[in-house]
C-alpha cells in the first residue's frame, strides 16, 4: 500500500497550489489522470483578477461586491470577504514563483478589463494567463520533488471512508491498470469541472465529473449543481473557448444583422456584461432567428482593434481562430456560440476547504476540496470571468494549510486495503464481462444532445422532466455495452467507459436540481419562473445519494456586506 | 474517402509493430483528433492515443503526421491529404520508447526538462509587491513561456536521434526562459551547465525544431539567444563556444571558412587529448583526398565581408 501524509488529486492551479502549502512540513502525493502540465487550468486565458490598482485605483470592496453582485447574491459573503482580500498577495506569490505576466510601461503587473466587474483588474500574460501559472506552479512542483512525489496518469476510482473520517483512496495506474490503495491521513480534491456532459463545451475530454462522483459515491452531497456557466464565446460547432479578454480588449458582439445586440440586454455594461447575461442574450438572438446566416451563432468582432493590437494582447486567439476553422480575427470576425464552460456547483466546503456534508456545515474529517470540484461558495450563481484562476489559487493555498494543519495532527486512518481494492476491481470487472450491443459513443452523445437542448442557457419544467427520464434511459443502456479493448495495458477504452458512468450521474444530478430550483437566478434560468425568488430559493442546493435515488436539501447563504438587490447591468 | 494508416503496437498482444488501415470520409473541417476520436469511438475501440483539451494548449495529442510530429488537434486532416493522396500515415512520436500504439514514454523528456533546473532562482528576497520588470523585459521570455511541452521538438530532433545525452530542444527553451528572465539571477550559473557537452553547442541548427514547434517557442531560435548570452557572459572555455568564435574569426578574416583551422580552434591549442582525437579523421579525409587546400585563400572582397563586420559591429 502506497502512504503519503496528504494526497491530492488532480495537478491543475489548486492541486498544485495546495501541494507547494503541505510540502512546507509534509509528505505530498500529487495524483493525476493527466501530467500536470496538461490541467485544464492551463486552457484559461483571459486573466486572473485581484485589486492590485496597477492602472485604476480599486479596492478588495469593490471586488467583493463585483463578485457578489455577479453571482446574483447567492455566494457566501464571509468566503467571499477572505478570498478578495488574499488576491493581491497570492498574485504578488505567483509573480514571485517566476510567473510571466503581461506588464505595464512603468514595469508592473498589466490588468485589463474584464465582464462584470467594475474596475480593470484582470492581471494577465497575453491570452495564456492559465498556462503561465500553471506552468509556474509546475515548475515549484518540480523544485520541490523531494517532497512531492508526482503520479502522471493514474486514475483516482473512489474515495475511503471509514469510521466517519477519509483515510485514503483507490487508484489505478493507467498504465499498467494497476489498482492500488493510496493511505493517507488527509485527501484534497481538485479534480476540476464536468463541461464534457454537454455537447457544446470548452472543457477538456478530462473533465468529466471524476472526483464530485467520487465524494458522492461516497454519502457526500454536491452543492448547487444546477448553476453551470456557460461561456458567450466558445467557438461556433465545437466550443473551442475565444476568451473574454476579446470582449475586454475591446471586441464587439454582432448579431446577424451586424447590430451589437448587447445594447438591447445590458447597455451599461455591453459586451462586458457577466457571462449569464451575455449567453442568454446571445441565445435569444440566435432564438429570435437573427444568427449569422440564420445559424446558431454570432460573430466577435475584433477588426478594428487592429493587427498590433491583437498580435500583442490575444495572439493565441488569432492562432486558434486560424488553425481551427480558417478565420483570421484581424480580418473577419468569429463565429461563436454559448458553451458549457464552469460548474459553480460542486462538493460543499467551508471557506478553508474542509468539505463539509449538510446545512450546520458539519465537516468530513480528513477530505478536503478546492478550485472547481469544490462548492465554497464564492461564485454564487454565476461566476466572474478571472475569479476561477484566482479561486483555484487562492483555495489552493488554503486548503493545502488546513489539510497540513489536520494531517499535522492526526494518525492514519482504518483501511480495509483487500475490501477497498476489490470494490474497485469488481467495477473494472463489470464493465470487461459487459456483452451488450449498446454503443458508449451513442450514449455519450446523446447525454450531451439532451443536456445542451433540455438543461442549457434556457430550461423549464416539461424539458428538465424529460431530461431527467432520457438520462434515466441512458444510464440503463449504459448497463448493456460492451468494451473492445481486453487488456490492462494504457486501456484508454476503460477508463473512458468509467468516465462515462460519472457523466451520466452527474447529468442527472445537474437535471433534478435545475428542476427543483424554481426561480431564475445567474447561470440558470427557468423560462417559466423568470424572475429571482429570494423569498423561496435564497438558498443553496444540497443533492444527496439515497437508495438509487437523489434527496434533496440545503445549505443557508452567508450574506454579510451586501444584501440581495436587483441585478441590472 | 481517406485512408489513415496507423503504427500500432501492443507488447501485450505482440511483439513487433505493426500498420493498421481505417477508412474514414471525413467532414470538412475535422481535425486529424477528431478522426481519431471518430475511428476510436465508432470503429476500434482498442486504439489508443493520448488527448485532452482539444484546443492546442495541452500537449497531449502529440504525434507524427505523414512523418513529422504534430498536435493531432490542431492539425486539419485535409491539410495531410497533399499531393492528391489519399492515405494518412500516423505514427508515434519518435526518440521515445513507445508504451502503447500512438503513446510514448515520456520519462527522459522531463528528466531533461528537470535537468535545466527549470524554475526561478533568485538570490534577494522578493519586494513586497510584484518584482518590476517592463515590457521590454517580459517580451525576452515571451515566446518561451508559450510552450505547452508536447515533445514535438523532442520527437523530430536529429541531435536527439544520434546522441540520446543531448538535452533536447525543449529543455533547452525552459532554459532559455530562465537565463532571459530579467527576475533571474542564476545566468551565469546556467550558461555554464548549459556549456556542457550534451548542452546547447551541441544543436546542429537544423532547425527542424521550429518547424515542428505548434506554439510560438520555436526551440531553435531560443537556443541561438543562450548561445548569444553565453558568448557575451564569457563563458568560452568549451568546444562549442570556441568554434563559434573561430567560425566568426574566419570568416571576418578572408571571407570564408578555415577548415584546417576550425576543428584545431574549437578543440583549443592545449587540448591535447581533444587533438589526438582529431588526427584519426584527419588521416581519413587525408587518404579520401577530402583535405581542405592547405593554403587558405581569401575570397575577392573581403574587404565588403569586413565592412558588415564593422557596420554590425561584430
Amino acid at each position: 500500500m502506497i502512504k503519503h501524509d496528504v494526497l491530492i488529486v488532480g495537478a491543475g492551479l489548486a492541486g498544485m497550489r495546495a501541494a507547494l502549502e503541505v510540502c512546507k512540513e509534509l509528505d505530498v502525493g500529487l495524483l493525476t489522470k493527466v501530467y500536470p502540465s496538461r490541467s485544464h487550468s492551463g486552457a484559461a486565458q483571459g486573466g486572473i483578477a485581484a485589486a492590485l490598482g496597477n492602472s485604476e485605483e480599486d479596492s478588495w470592496e469593490e471586488h467583493m461586491f463585483d463578485t457578489v453582485k455577479g453571482g446574483d447574491y447567492l455566494s457566501d459573503q464571509d468566503a467571499v470577504e477572505e478570498y478578495v482580500k488574499a488576491a493581491p498577495r497570492i498574485i504578488y506569490e505567483l509573480e514571485h514563483m517566476g510567473c510571466a505576466f503581461s506588464r505595464t510601461e512603468d514595469g508592473k503587473i498589466a490588468q485589463r478589463s474584464f465582464g462584470g466587474h467594475s474596475k480593470p483588474r484582470a492581471c494577465f500574460s497575453a491570452d495564456r494567463t492559465g498556462h503561465a501559472i500553471l506552468h509556474a506552479l509546475h515548475e515549484q512542483v518540480l523544485k520541490n520533488a523531494k517532497s512531492i512525489k508526482i503520479y502522471s496518469e493514474w486514475y483516482m476510482h473512489q474515495l475511503v471512508i471509514e469510521e466517519g473520517r477519509c483515510s485514503g483512496v483507490v487508484v489505478s495506474d493507467i498504465r499498467t491498470g494497476e489498482v492500488e490503495v493510496i493511505h493517507a491521513k488527509a485527501v484534497i480534491f481538485a479534480t476540476g469541472g464536468y463541461g464534457r456532459v454537454f455537447k457544446i463545451t470548452t472543457n477538456a475530454f478530462a473533465s468529466t465529473a471524476d472526483g464530485a462522483m467520487a465524494a458522492f459515491h461516497a454519502g457526500i452531497p454536491l452543492e448547487d449543481p444546477e448553476f453551470v456557466q456557460f461561456h458567450p464565446s466558445g467557438l461556433y460547432r465545437q466550443g473551442i473557448l475565444f476568451s473574454e479578454a476579446a470582449r475586454g480588449e475591446g471586441g464587439y458582439l454582432l448579431n446577424g444583422n451586424g447590430d451589437r445586440f448587447m445594447e438591447q440586454y445590458a447597455p451599461s455594461r455591453m459586451e462586458l456584461a457577466p457571462r449569464d447575461i451575455v449567453a442568454r442574450a446571445e441565445q435569444s438572438e440566435i432564438d429570435a432567428g437573427r444568427g449569422v446566416n440564420g445559424e446558431a451563432c454570432i460573430h466577435l468582432d475584433l477588426r478594428h482593434l487592429g493587427e498590433a493590437r491583437i498580435m500583442e494582447r490575444l495572439p493565441q486567439i488569432r492562432q486558434l481562430g486560424i488553425d481551427f476553422i480558417g478565420v483570421d480575427c484581424v480580418k473577419d470576425p468569429l463565429p461563436i456560440q454559448p458553451s458549457a464552460h464552469y460548474s459553480m456547483g460542486g462538493i460543499p466546503t467551508d471557506m478553508h476547504g474542509q468539505v463539509v456534508i449538510d446545512g450546520d456545515g458539519t465537516p468530513m474529517e480528513g477530505f478536503f476540496a478546492a478550485g472547481e470540484c469544490a462548492c465554497v461558495s464564492v461564485h454564487g450563481a454565476n461566476r466572474l470571468g478571472t475569479n476561477s484562476l484566482l479561486e483555484a489559487t487562492v483555495f489552493g493555498e488554503r486548503t493545502g494549510r488546513s489539510a497540513l494543519e489536520y494531517a499535522k495532527n492526526a494518525e492514519f486512518g482504518k483501511i480495509n486495503e483487500s475490501h477497498e481494492k476489490a470494490r474497485v476491481l469488481n467495477q473494472i470487472e463489470e464493465i470487461f464481462q459487459r456483452d451488450g450491443s449498446e454503443s458508449y459513443n451513442d450514449i455519450r452523445n446523446e447525454m450531451k444532445e439532451v443536456m445542451m437542448d433540455k438543461c442549457g442557457v434556457f430550461r423549464d419544467a416539461d424539458n428538465l422532466k424529460s431530461c431527467v427520464a432520457a438520462i434515466q434511459g441512458l444510464k440503463e443502456r449504459c448497463k448493456k455495452g460492451k468494451v473492445t479493448d481486453k487488456g490492462q495495458l494504457f486501456n484508454t477504452e476503460v477508463y473512458e467507459i468509467i468516465e462515462l458512468g460519472n457523466m451520466l450521474e452527474m447529468a442527472e444530478i445537474i437535471a433534478t436540481a435545475a428542476l427543483a430550483r424554481q426561480e431564475s437566478r445567474g447561470g440558470h434560468y427557468r423560462t417559466d419562473f423568470p424572475k429571482r425568488d429570494d423569498q423561496e430559493f435564497l438558498k443553496h442546493t444540497l443533492v444527496y445519494p439515497k437508495n438509487g435515488e437523489l434527496e434533496l436539501k440545503h445549505r443557508p447563504v452567508v450574506i454579510t456586506r451586501y444584501q440581495p438587490k436587483e441585478r441590472t447591468y | 474517402m481517406a485512408k489513415f494508416r496507423i503504427k500500432r503496437y501492443n507488447p501485450e498482444k505482440q511483439a513487433d509493430a505493426y500498420y493498421e488501415e481505417y477508412d474514414y470520409d471525413f467532414p470538412e473541417g475535422a481535425t486529424l483528433l477528431d478522426c481519431l476520436n471518430h475511428i476510436k469511438w465508432n470503429m476500434d475501440g482498442t486504439l489508443t492515443y493520448r488527448m485532452s483539451c482539444r484546443s492546442a494548449i495541452c500537449g497531449s495529442c502529440g504525434m507524427k503526421g505523414n512523418g513529422h510530429a504534430l498536435l493531432a488537434c490542431q492539425r486539419q486532416a485535409a491539410h495531410l491529404l497533399k499531393d492528391g493522396s489519399d492515405t494518412i500515415t500516423i505514427e508515434p512520436l519518435g526518440n521515445m520508447p513507445v508504451i502503447k500504439d500512438l503513446v510514448t514514454d515520456f520519462q527522459q523528456f522531463w528528466d531533461k526538462v528537470d535537468q535545466v533546473k527549470p524554475y526561478l532562482k533568485t538570490k534577494d528576497k522578493p519586494p513586497e509587491k510584484e518584482r518590476e520588470q517592463s515590457p521590454h523585459e517580459f517580451r525576452k521570455i515571451d515566446e518561451a513561456t508559450t510552450c505547452i511541452m508536447c515533445g514535438a521538438c523532442y520527437s523530430d530532433c536529429n541531435v536527439l536521434e544520434v546522441d540520446k545525452n543531448f538535452l533536447g530542444p525543449a529543455a533547452l527553451a525552459k532554459a532559455q526562459r530562465f537565463v532571459g528572465d530579467s527576475r533571474d539571477q542564476a545566468t551565469r550559473e546556467r550558461i555554464k551547465e548549459l556549456s556542457k557537452p550534451g548542452g546547447m553547442w551541441d544543436c546542429t541548427h537544423c532547425g527542424e525544431c521550429v518547424e515542428r514547434c505548434p506554439k510560438p517557442a520555436e526551440p531553435f531560435y531560443r537556443i541561438k539567444e543562450l548561445m548569444a548570452v553565453g558568448l557575451k557572459e564569457g563563458v568560452t572555455n568549451n568546444v562549442g563556444a570556441r568554434h563559434a568564435l573561430s567560425f566568426v574569426k574566419s570568416v571576418k578574416h578572408s571571407g570564408r571558412l578555415n577548415e584546417n583551422k576550425i576543428p584545431v580552434e574549437s578543440m583549443g591549442y592545449f587540448n591535447i587529448k581533444g587533438l589526438l582525437d582529431l588526427v584519426p579523421v584527419g588521416l581519413r579525409m587525408l587518404l579520401k583526398m577530402k583535405i581542405p587546400p592547405i593554403i587558405h585563400k581569401p575570397v575577392d572582397d573581403v574587404k565588403d565581408v569586413q565592412r558588415i563586420f564593422e557596420e554590425f559591429g561584430e
